[in-house]
């Protein structure tokens, strides 16, 4: 395998480097992805300007329709920073404020949203729907500015991933993810990856459990070793849950009992964003069992990648998902495209649309995952329902194709 | 005292210091890590995959 290149000269402490003549085109560009949140105050502007209430939807509208449509129009970008540059991009701190600053900027939306929402007695409950469902859509969306911190290495950063997903509730993600997930990627045993015949709506209530499951038991696996009790807000799942009650509290405090439906109905849009961004990266994927028994190291192979320019800007290079697994401390602006990496045909934007209609995401993907397999099904990550029907239509054709695993 | 480091991220498991956070005192022996145990900081390497990293 690639691995000596997977590595990189980066992974760990890198070199400060110097400053390269090459120049990062996307470098203000990630900007956009710090001002998403602040689309709720162009809703409300527009609401203004044209009288028109379908502008509080503005959240929905900007996920399901505007960034597709970019994407068809702007199209790839699957150029790499040179090696020589990764040191000092992974370095230059700029980076980092881009997605520091996208906090104030999400709670600034969630305060407004709810303050336009119940101001002068409160609008109509389909505005309030609408608001409702942008904050879903933004805070969705900063679950994956959290996802980008919470890799880091840095105290700060980790501190700031469970602020930003104080507002949907799903703190323990920052748990689960970093240390059951990755762990186990395109495995059977892992809540988080899809399996080929799984519908999106059957795959949401198994992650959602799964990883609140998963979480609170490496909190309590770790919490046991050091001789403490799991009830403790040393319990990190604990504790990120107590800022959402906190923050909950003081909304419902400032604006009223009345707006609890909303908060609950924003969360659940928000994480149920997530999950459908997690059934995309892994779907059908597996790492083979190797003879002792452990899975093959994860490798380009088992994620999806997309290399379109604006879903790829408004989440941090995320759709580069093969060298985040392979990597997942490196930082998003030097994330990179590999050509063995297999590729999504669309967005994730678009394919999470896709994935709401079972039968069309099926027509689209299983024979992508099956090609990516070289015709052997059986090497996919299939669910077990559907085992029996899905080998009886594809078949399984005799190894010896591309898809061996790599020890 | 030995260490050990994850090949992936370059975090390294100092016996000395321990990982305190993960439940492994200041001391605590890398035979006394148990072997499904995963690299806190990228989770891609679990302990039998670290390499001796010199003391």
């Amino acid at each position: 395998m690639r691995d000596g290149s997977l590595s990189g000269n980066l992974s760990g402490r890198p070199a400060a480097g110097a400053r390269p003549a090459w120049r990062d085109r996307k470098r203000y560009l990630w900007l956009l992805g710090t001002v998403v949140p602040l689309f709720l105050f162009a809703g409300w502007g527009l609401v203004n300007a044209t009288g028109l209430g379908l502008f509080w939807w503005i959240g929905p509208m900007v996920v399901y329709v505007v960034i597709p449509l970019l994407d068809i129009v702007i199209g790839d970008d699957s150029s790499n920073a040179p090696e020589e540059a990764l040191a000092w991009l992974e370095n230059d701190r700029y980076y980092r404020w881009v997605t520091y600053l996208f906090l104030p900027c999400q709670f600034a939306a969630l305060f407004l949203g709810f303050w336009l929402m119940t101001r002068n007695g409160g609008r109509p409950v389909v505005d309030q729907l609408g608001i409702a469902t942008t904050l879903g859509m933004l805070n969705g969306i900063a679950i994956n500015t959290a996802h980008e911190l919470g890799h880091k290495k840095e105290h700060l950063e980790r501190w700031f991933a469970r602020i930003a997903l104080a507002p949907c509730g799903y703190g323990h993600f920052f748990i689960e993810h970093n240390r059951g997930h990755h762990v186990r990627v395109a495995t059977p045993d892992d809540p988080a990856s899809s399996r080929l015949g799984e519908s999106f709506w059957a795959f949401w209530p198994r992650t959602v459990v799964g990883s609140v499951r998963n979480g609170w038991q490496l909190e309590r696996t770790r919490l046991r070793r050091m001789g403490q009790r799991t009830w403790t807000l040393r319990n990190d799942v604990l504790s990120a849950w107590a800022m959402t009650v906190v923050l909950w509290g003081v909304l419902i405090a400032l604006f009223g009992i009345g707006i609890t439906p909303y908060l609950v109905l924003q969360a659940v849009l928000a994480f149920s964003l997530l999950e459908a961004v997690n059934y995309l990266e892994h779907y059908g994927l597996r790492r083979q069992t190797l003879p002792n028994g452990r899975y093959e190291r994860v490798t380009p192979r088992h994620s999806w990648n997309n290399n379109h320019l604006t879903t790829n800007l408004f989440l941090y290079h995320l759709q580069r998902h093969s060298d985040h697994h392979a990597n997942p401390t490196r930082r998003y602006q030097s994330l990179r495209h590999f050509e063995e990496s297999p590729q999504l045909p669309a967005g994730y934007a678009a394919m999470i649309l896709l994935a709401y209609f079972p039968p069309l995401w099926r027509r689209v993907m299983d024979r992508r995952v099956i090609s990516h397999y070289g015709g052997d099904v059986s090497l996919a990550n299939l669910d077990p329902r559907r085992r029996e029907r899905i080998l009886g239509t594809y078949g399984a054709v005799q190894s010896g194709a591309s898809a061996a695993p790599a020890a | 005292m030995a260490r050990f480091r994850c090949e992936v991220c370059d975090y390294v498991y100092d016996e000395d210091a321990g990982a305190p956070r993960e439940g492994f005192p200041a001391g605590t022996p890398w035979s006394d890590v148990p072997d499904d145990w995963s690299c806190p900081d990228c989770g891609v390497r679990e302990k039998i995959d670290f390499v001796p990293a010199g003391a």
